[in-house]
């Protein structure tokens, strides 16, 4: 088992910088997603790792070695890609034995014609037959080894390449977007038997997604990039209820977080539609920040709610989604320049509220996370001096 | 009735006017195509014709598609008994299976690196091969010969091999193919440990079956059928293929009987036309690029 250690990575494309210094620390046998929008370098860091693709700067230790000299194969490295990659002219047995053949016959015992004279090719054979099959047993492909990938559905296709992965014992799984070309059903029972294949062997998972879901629901850490860099590292939670920047808290969360456009007034205070929050902000007077605030931690207010450490706003119902547990319901802002906001509604609540009428909206002041002008998160300071107090995570306002 | 108003010139369409309609293009269409595979395939008939007419109805006025009197069984034996027709045919054989199997050894690997291996110069090079494109085959002619000649070569299959080993079309054809080979699949394999060599040939040759099938019916046609180069590096009968056979054939006792010598070419059409019956489903499938999935 191994660790895997990133030093200041950087990778140009011609002119293109893809990674600009990457460092980035992977215990032994952590699972851990790099997640981002696409083209943020994820995929590009984790061909670096793997040696597919050579770095322009910095260094990649798996194990506590350096391996920037060594060739893909001798990394003990394996990936499982998005397109799943099987050779396609081989059966799912050939598949999974390639890494195998490759690794125990000679080159000549692996050439046509000559190989038919080795004896000890034969009995190595048998040996990596019992192990494909040994691995083809537990990802349930057992009566599948004779087809052809073409002959496969797309989970099944995963599966092999999972097992092509898997039976060459390597220390670090690297996997790039594997389930994205799954349909929705299949991708959320993926994602568990991947969290279980994990806690099973135990090897360190490198996980590559640009769906914050799969980075949320099967992850130890989660490192979320953009445009070559790392904004946040720590774990799911962390992300979700104190992300470090915009553009975090807008990636991490479905539906996205509601963002509301707020100003800093006299004495710091914070200011929501002209109105004076008891939050302020260690920021000069007349500064633009902005609120973000998730759907669940917004309500409807009936009139005597709102209170001291509440803010409100008044908005105009424009759609209801019904998830069959719950609701999503749009808003807009009657009359500001602000996008709308979404709300997590039970279905009792939905039920109450009419389209096209106007309700009041408020939320917990603690509960917001703001940030300044260039996208930073600042903590705030509630007017009981706590500064930087947890989000309460409620199902239900 | 509103839409009637607004197209009041459109009649109703009923499924049997389409179903005309369709009927008459489809007629139509066949028509151009089968007046198309006519004009390609009368010299071919018109040569299987003659090669069952006795002599005296060869040069009659009149034309029949069929002799009045059967002559095939004359004009075949004469032309197998006079002629070494499966020796030139055989000569063929050899000629185009050299050449394929040098040309597939040498024009995968470098269509291989043009297509997927990033090294300076590599654009380069591929310009260089479009370039080779455009050289006809007689421009490198004349020091061929003197090389072969000086190198005492002459009147052997190898100089009749030689100038075709490198095929620059091949290179372009499975380069091209070869573009479209999932970039996946060849990280995956070094991956698991294929050296580039066998990711050639173990991994990337295999989808090129469909490009193969169809250079290879290029290449054989192209070099079963040529008259021009081995005409210049080969004199002894022996060595000679089809095209350059005929000629010997049609040059001495023969002469002027033509059924014979018809007899003669059809026999010598035979292979390649069967060998492109067999690959044509790879053929077409090669020339369309539809081959990786």
């Amino acid at each position: 088992m191994a660790t895997v250690a990133l030093s200041s990575i950087a990778k140009s494309f011609g002119s293109t910088r893809v990674l600009g210094g990457v460092d980035l620390d992977i215990a032994d046998g952590e699972f851990l997603t790099l997640v981002g929008p696409s083209g943020c370098g994820k995929s590009t860091l984790i061909r670096i790792i793997a040696g597919l693709e050579h770095q322009d700067a910095g260094g990649v230790a798996i194990g506590g070695a350096p391996v920037d000299h060594l060739r893909p194969h001798e990394r003990r490295v394996a990936m499982v890609f998005q397109s799943y990659a099987l050779y396609p002219h081989m059966t799912v047995r050939a598949n999974i034995g390639l890494p195998l053949t490759m690794s125990r016959l000679r080159l000549w015992q692996r050439l046509p014609l000559l190989r038919l004279l080795s004896a000890q090719r034969r009995r190595v054979m048998r040996y990596i037959d019992a192990d494909v099959a040994a691995v083809a047993g537990q990802l349930q492909l057992d009566h599948l080894l004779d087809r052809k990938p073409a002959q496969l559905s797309g989970g099944q296709r995963q599966r092999v390449a999972l097992g092509r992965a898997m039976v060459r014992s390597p220390e670090v799984f690297l996997m790039d977007e594997p389930l994205s070309n799954l349909d929705a059903k299949l991708r959320v029972h993926m994602r568990t038997e991947l969290a279980e294949l994990h806690k099973r062997l135990g090897a360190t998972f490198i996980y590559v997604t640009h769906d914050q879901v799969e980075a949320m629901t099967m992850s130890d850490r989660v490192a979320m990039m953009d445009a070559g860099s790392i904004l946040q590292l720590g774990a799911p939670s962390e992300l979700y209820e104190r992300p470090a920047s915009l553009k975090v808290a807008q990636f991490i969360g479905s539906p996205a977080i509601n963002l509301l456009p707020a100003t800093v007034g006299s004495s710091g205070r914070i200011e929501l539609f002209g109105r004076p929050l008891a939050l302020s902000a260690p920021l000069a007077q007349g500064q633009a920040v902005t609120l973000g605030v998730r759907c669940e931690a917004l309500s409807l207010l009936h009139g005597d709610s709102a209170g001291p450490g509440r803010a409100w706003f008044s908005a105009r119902l424009r759609r209801k989604e019904n998830l069959g547990s719950e609701y999503i319901l749009h808003f807009d802002l009657a009359g500001r320049d602000a996008a709308g906001v979404t709300m997590r509604a039970s279905p009792a609540v939905a039920a109450g509220v009419n389209e096209a009428a106007e309700v009041t909206l408020g939320f917990d002041e603690a509960a917001c996370h703001v940030f300044d002008a260039d996208g930073a998160r600042v903590e705030p300071r509630s007017p009981g001096g706590a500064t930087g107090s947890v989000v309460p995570l409620r199902a239900w306002p | 009735m509103a839409e009637l108003a607004l197209h009041p010139a459109a009649a109703p369409v009923t499924p049997a006017r389409s179903a005309l309609r369709r009927l008459v293009g489809l007629a139509l269409v066949h028509a151009i195509l089968l007046a198309g595979a006519v004009f390609m395939l009368a010299p071919f008939v018109w040569m299987l014709v003659t090669s069952i007419k006795p002599p005296a109805e060869i040069f009659s006025a009149e034309i029949s598609l069929w002799p009045k009197q059967f002559y095939g069984l004359q004009n075949y034996r004469v032309a197998l008994d006079k002629a070494p027709l499966l020796r030139f045919a055989l000569n063929g054989v050899i000629l185009c299976g050299g050449i394929l199997v040098v040309q597939l050894l040498v024009a995968i690997p470098c269509a291989y690196a043009l297509a997927k291996l990033r090294f300076p110069g590599r654009n380069v090079l591929f310009v260089l091969v479009l370039l080779g494109l455009c050289i006809p085959v007689q421009v490198p002619a004349m020091p061929l010969y003197i090389a072969l000649a000086q190198l005492g070569l002459l009147n052997t299959y190898f100089s009749m091999m030689a100038p075709f080993f490198l095929s620059v079309f091949a290179i372009f054809l499975f380069r091209q193919f070869f573009r479209s080979f999932p970039d996946d699949i060849i990280h995956a394999a070094r991956l698991d440990g294929v050296s580039e060599f066998e990711i050639v040939w173990r991994i990337v040759t295999p989808s090129a079956w469909p490009a193969i099938a169809a250079f290879s019916v290029f290449s054989a046609v192209a070099h079963w059928n040529d008259l021009y180069w081995p005409l210049i590096v080969i004199s002894d009968a022996k060595l000679a293929p089809p095209p350059l056979g005929m000629m010997f054939f049609a040059d001495a006792e023969t002469g002027s009987n033509y059924g014979a010598l018809t007899a003669a070419a059809a026999i010598l059409t035979a292979p390649l036309v069967i060998a492109f019956l067999i690959a044509r489903r790879r053929f077409i499938d090669g020339v369309t690029m539809t081959g990786v999935k």
